[in-house]
């Protein structure tokens, strides 16, 4: 069994799967975007036990002793998570492909910095790419969340 | 599926890894996996067999040793970064960890696994060269210390041996000066160049098949780095000289 968003989901079919192919394909967790898959676009970040990791560097079989947290688990249903209001009221995403992952990335920089710098902020998010809206709308959304956080 | 088949190991104690490295042909042992993993979803390794170590609980610690700091091989990168004992002791591998990859891939990755892989770009091999640092490797025949000079033999090639793991790092206590300075395209990417400097001493990465110990006063004496698409040997040569400037100007 291995937990996630809260519930005990049965273990993956097979252990050669991916923790992001396991959520995406067998959890039907689509939050979790699968972008280069090797580790560089950060796209699938998702939390374990409340830290940021790549779902695509991770085996599903190894998250069995640990809680996961995707995107659709941050947030009640219906509501937005601080951190995705702020995203929102910034204009943070355009195409909203590497949001979730931003998203988590976020999640994790601020459980461990809750006021961070402007360098603390660049060094939270230099692991995850965004191709359309650009950073510094991201990097605003961030201070922004800190706020609302509060 | 992107990683190619293989089976699939979890020992829940260092005794039961290391059986399963004695008796398995083939076996990798898989840690933070934030360097196998992605050479496994391109299917540059095909193991036959994943020996998993991030379930024994004992491989996990940081502690003080003979003066300098022990650094077990369950020990995530971001732990140590943060850890008051590292920071304290031996803040050369504090500042180091602080520009390995990004803080994600750190709340995954190993300091022990970064050792094992002995990636010539990475930053850690090259601190542990740069401080005087050891390994301990053991196998069920028993354990060795490696010294970092004989340790790295070579790209991603290392002394350990197939049934060895590499159970522990032991950095020594940092005295006078130390900089780690390094230059990649893009923040986080392994470096084109880079030096770790502990007091007098000096290590270089990115620049030879393995991290080297080079001489303050003339860096880049008979290096000769090899060239490719971000950057040419004459390149990598001028890096080397502004950083050791650099290292050495704190």
């Amino acid at each position: 069994m291995i937990r996630v968003n809260g519930r005990e989901r049965p273990d993956p079919t097979n252990v050669r799967l991916l923790l992001s192919d396991y959520l995406r394909h067998e959890l039907g967790l689509t939050g979790t975007h699968v972008g280069c898959e090797h580790g560089v676009c950060g796209c699938c970040t998702v939390l374990l036990d409340g830290r940021p990791v790549r779902s695509c560097l991770m085996l599903a079989v190894q998250a069995g002793r640990h809680e996961v947290t995707t995107i659709e688990g941050l947030a009640g249903e219906g509501k937005l998570h601080p951190i995705q209001q702020a995203f929102h009221e910034c204009h943070a995403l355009q195409c909203g492909f590497c949001t979730p992952g931003f998203v988590l990335a976020v999640a994790g920089l601020l459980a461990k910095h809750r006021k961070p710098s402007d360098l603390e902020i660049d060094e939270g998010i230099s692991g995850n790419l965004c191709r359309c809206t650009g950073y510094a709308s991201i990097r605003r959304a961030v201070r922004r969340a800190t706020e609302l956080s509060k | 599926m992107k990683p190619p088949p293989f089976d699939y190991h979890a020992p829940s104690t260092t005794a039961e890894a290391l059986d399963l490295l004695a008796k398995l042909e083939d076996a990798k042992v898989l840690a933070g996996g934030q360097s196998l993993i992605p050479l496994l979803n391109f299917r540059l390794a095909s193991p036959a067999h994943l020996v998993d170590i991030n379930g024994i609980a004992e491989l996990e610690y940081v502690r003080e040793r003979d003066g300098g700091v022990a650094i077990g091989a369950g020990a995530r990168q971001s732990d140590v970064e943060d850890d008051k004992t590292v920071r304290r002791i031996c803040p050369l591998l504090a500042e180091a960890l602080g520009q390995v990859a990004h803080p994600v891939i750190r709340n995954r990755g190993t300091v022990c696994g970064s050792l094992a892989h002995a990636d010539p770009a990475a930053e850690l091999p090259a601190v542990l060269l740069a401080a005087g640092g050891e390994v301990v490797a053991r196998s069920v025949h028993g354990e060795r210390r490696i010294t970092a000079q004989d340790f790295f033999k070579g790209v991603f090639d290392s002394a350990l041996e197939a049934d060895e793991l590499l159970v522990e790092a032991w950095f020594p206590a940092t005295t006078g000066p130390f900089a780690l300075v390094e230059e990649s395209r893009r923040h986080g990417d392994f470096a084109l160049a880079g030096a770790a400097r502990s007091g007098d001493r000096l290590a270089l990465f990115g620049v030879a098949p393995t991290p080297v110990l080079a001489d303050p006063t003339d860096p880049s004496h008979g290096l000769s780095p090899s060239g490719d698409l971000e950057a040419t040997p004459a390149f990598r040569l001028h890096l080397v000289e502004v950083l050791v400037r650099r290292a050495f100007a704190s």
